[in-house]
């Protein structure tokens, strides 16, 4: 092979500017903004976004939306229909539907009526089968605003004692949030402050505490739960602390696993040869580093706060009649699902929705935070 | 350079509970002085109880015995808060591992002010920030680069940050455990040239932990050997390449390669077998040659003080 050998002249050698090679062009992001864009391209977590502040604003304002109160009984205008304005093609025009079916069209018609307490003039009948082979088959709308001869609507309809169900939804709804921003609250207080403190301080204090959560954890929740709510009088109070006494266990083990890996980590030994005191290093150090995971948690416990509320109504150990929480107005509603569904319908869309938002926006958290972690 | 000790380390010992009945001596009983303004390298093994040594000379780890003396005065043991800052102060540490060794949620302002932080060494915002654009400047970074978070930068320039955190609270001594072992080749000597530098100009003395042997001898006044928690051999750095005396010593040094094709073609690798060693009786740290110490029985004593203690050093 041609040993070709370029002349030593040819090569100049490059000027070094140290200070130019030092240079990064990229703009500064901290790890919160730089998770925050990634939040922002996240289509499903910002919908979820989205519908939380919608569902938030309408659980503070809705209830002003009109001038029915919480508890204003009125059995006259018991279990109307849902009925706004110009909604009516979804369902929502303030009528009554059934089919009844009979040996004969008279049957028929007569069931129908009677179902409808035989106002005869406020129902439209429509025959379906006349009976010829054997089964008669009719449809009756009903229309019970033009019956009572309202002139007001009620949006979501009324439940069995004629109270407004739309302010009680979104009363509900208030209360069911609070419920549950408390819990997490207050999880995340004694979970954070458990676990850093068992891992920070390690060794027999870790032991113990440990321990300690390990009998919390051996006891069935729904028994503790029930126990608490039987000592306790029934209230918002008492299912809150239902909820924490053993709720923050979850909250304690991440934080306490995430600090374990984190205090040997040499930038926390670094913080400690320069002489930093514990508290600084678990605020400045290790709290910093736990949050993202801390904030996914909290996102997770908020809406199993908000299940869990409405199971324990459901299963009648809420919150005490005539207060209106998405659990107790689902536990109203479902005794007369068959007849009169809208009086669950609604509390139920918006606890799926809250549910949901709330699911999909601390996925979307998490992947913001870790995009390592997405599979 | 004077012979002034800094610190001395008697019969140090760090001895960990792992089970119930286990125990690693991760440090077993090491006696040495380091004295001012000289860089002692620490070599041996991975595992072999370097970094422990450091940690525990710096408090991170309570001794299990023993005692590191700074500058007369014992480091262990009960200490107040006053006492116990003004140490931290004289004494830092530069770490292994540039990724782990910044909080990565931190601006490198604050990583580096970390230590004026918590001395109170700035008076106010300004001369913080004066300080830690000074700080930049002295580890060969930008200023510009306070307002930035530890993942914008490369191994190299990470390590400089960490240098300048420790420099930050104007310490005497500094414990550098294998502080370029991560980086790139061409950024190792970048980082070991500027911790001489730094050296000279602030009268530094430098506990230098590794186990690339090149290097160590290239920054080490004089190096200790380690294997398994015990010290087998110290001495001047040239001293030691030259005429290693301990088999572990010999056999660490036969395994360095040289860019140099016949030296290659003929060198040989010993392979270090601890039982070829005389067992009548408990190994102690003598005296071989003047300066020179190593890990021997009396047997073995008079075998190398034959063999090795007449050699002059050249
Ligand atoms: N906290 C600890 N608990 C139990 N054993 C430990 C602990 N720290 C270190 N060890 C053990 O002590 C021994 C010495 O570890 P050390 O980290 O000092 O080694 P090293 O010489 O620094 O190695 P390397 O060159 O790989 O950094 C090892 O066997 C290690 O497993
Ligand atoms: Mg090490």
């Amino acid at each position: 092979m041609d040993n070709y050998k370029p002349q030593k002249e040819l090569f100049v050698p490059v000027e070094r500017n140290e200070g130019e090679s030092e240079k990064i062009s990229r703009p500064s992001l901290s790890f919160w903004q730089d998770s925050f864009i990634r939040f922002r391209k996240n289509i499903g977590a910002m919908l979820g976004v989205f519908v939380l502040i919608v569902l938030i604003v309408m659980a503070i304002f809705g209830p002003m939306f009109n001038e029915y109160g919480e508890n204003d009984q009125d059995l006259s205008v018991a279990k109307m229909p849902p009925k706004i304005e110009g909604l009516g093609w979804i369902g929502m025009d303030g009528t009554l539907t059934t089919v009844q079916t009979a040996d004969t069209l008279e049957d028929a018609e007569r069931k129908a009526l009677m179902r409808f307490s035989n106002q005869e003039e406020f129902i439209d009948m429509t025959v379906l089968s006349n009976g010829a082979n054997g089964e008669a088959e009719v449809r009756a709308v009903y229309d019970p605003y033009a019956a009572k001869g309202l002139e007001e609507n009620f949006w979501f309809g009324t439940d069995g004692l004629g109270r407004d169900l739309w302010t009680r939804t979104w009363l509900g709804t208030r209360i069911s949030l609070f419920i549950a921003f408390l819990a997490a609250a207050i999880d995340l207080v004694i979970g954070v402050a458990y676990g850093g403190i068992s891992a920070y301080y390690g060794g027999r204090v870790d032991n113990y505490m440990q321990r300690i959560i390990e009998i919390l954890v051996g006891i069935p929740n729904l028994v503790v739960v029930i126990l608490m709510i039987l000592i306790l009088d029934p209230g918002i109070l008492s299912i809150v602390i239902a909820l924490t006494i053993t709720g923050w266990i979850s909250m304690a083990r991440i934080v306490r696993g995430q600090i374990l890996k984190l205090k040997n980590q040499e930038f926390v030994l670094a913080s400690r040869t320069l002489g930093a005191p514990d508290n600084r290093i678990l605020r400045r150090h290790l709290v910093p580093n736990v949050l993202g995971l801390i904030i996914i948690n909290t996102m997770f416990t908020i809406p199993s706060a908000i299940f869990f509320e409405a199971f324990l109504s459901f299963i009648g150990l809420g919150l005490p009649t005539p207060t209106a929480s998405l659990g107790t107005l689902i536990d109203d509603g479902f005794s007369s699902i068959q007849i009169y569904p809208h009086i669950l319908l609604f509390p139920a869309i918006v606890i799926s929705l809250i549910m949901i938002a709330f699911n999909i926006v601390a996925d979307g958290l998490r992947d913001a935070f870790d995009p390592k972690m997405r599979e | 350079m004077s012979k002034e000790k800094l610190v001395e380390i008697r019969n140090l010992k760090q001895h960990f509970k792992t089970g119930r009945h286990s125990v690693v001596k991760a440090v077993d009983g090491l006696n040495f002085d380091i004295y001012k303004g000289e860089t002692f390298g620490l070599v041996g093994e991975s595992g072999c109880g370097k970094s422990t040594t450091g940690r525990t000379i710096i408090r991170l780890y309570d001794a299990t015995d023993g005692e590191v003396l700074f500058n007369g005065e014992n480091v262990h043991g009960k200490k107040d808060r006053e006492q116990l800052k003004k140490f931290n102060r004289e004494m830092q540490m530069i770490f292994q591992d540039p990724y782990a060794s910044l909080n990565p949620r931190m601006k490198v302002e604050d990583i580096i002010a970390e230590g004026m932080d918590i001395h109170g060494l700035a008076k106010d915002e300004k001369e913080r920030k004066a300080k830690v654009q000074e700080l930049l400047e002295t580890v060969g970074l930008n200023k510009e680069h306070a307002n930035r978070y530890p993942h914008e930068f490369s191994g190299g320039q990470r390590q400089r940050i960490g240098i300048a955190r420790a420099l930050a609270v104007d310490p005497s001594f500094i414990i550098a455990d294998e502080p370029i072992s991560a980086l790139d080749v061409s950024i190792q000597a970048q980082v070991v040239n500027l911790l001489k530098k730094l050296q000279e100009e602030n009268q530094l003395t430098y506990l230098f932990i590794a186990h690339d042997l090149s290097m160590v001898k290239y920054i080490s006044d004089r190096i200790g050997v380690m294997y398994f928690g015990k010290m087998v051999e110290l001495a001047d750095a040239d001293d030691l390449y030259k005429h290693p005396i301990h088999p572990y010593t010999q056999s660490l040094l036969s395994s360095i390669p040289l860019p140099d094709p016949d030296y290659e073609r003929s060198r040989e690798r010993f392979t270090y077998d601890p039982s070829n060693h005389d067992t009548s009786e408990e190994p102690e740290f003598r005296e071989v040659r003047p300066g020179h110490w190593v890990l021997c029985t009396t047997k073995e004593f008079e075998h190398y003080k034959k063999e090795h203690g007449a050699v002059t050093t050249s």
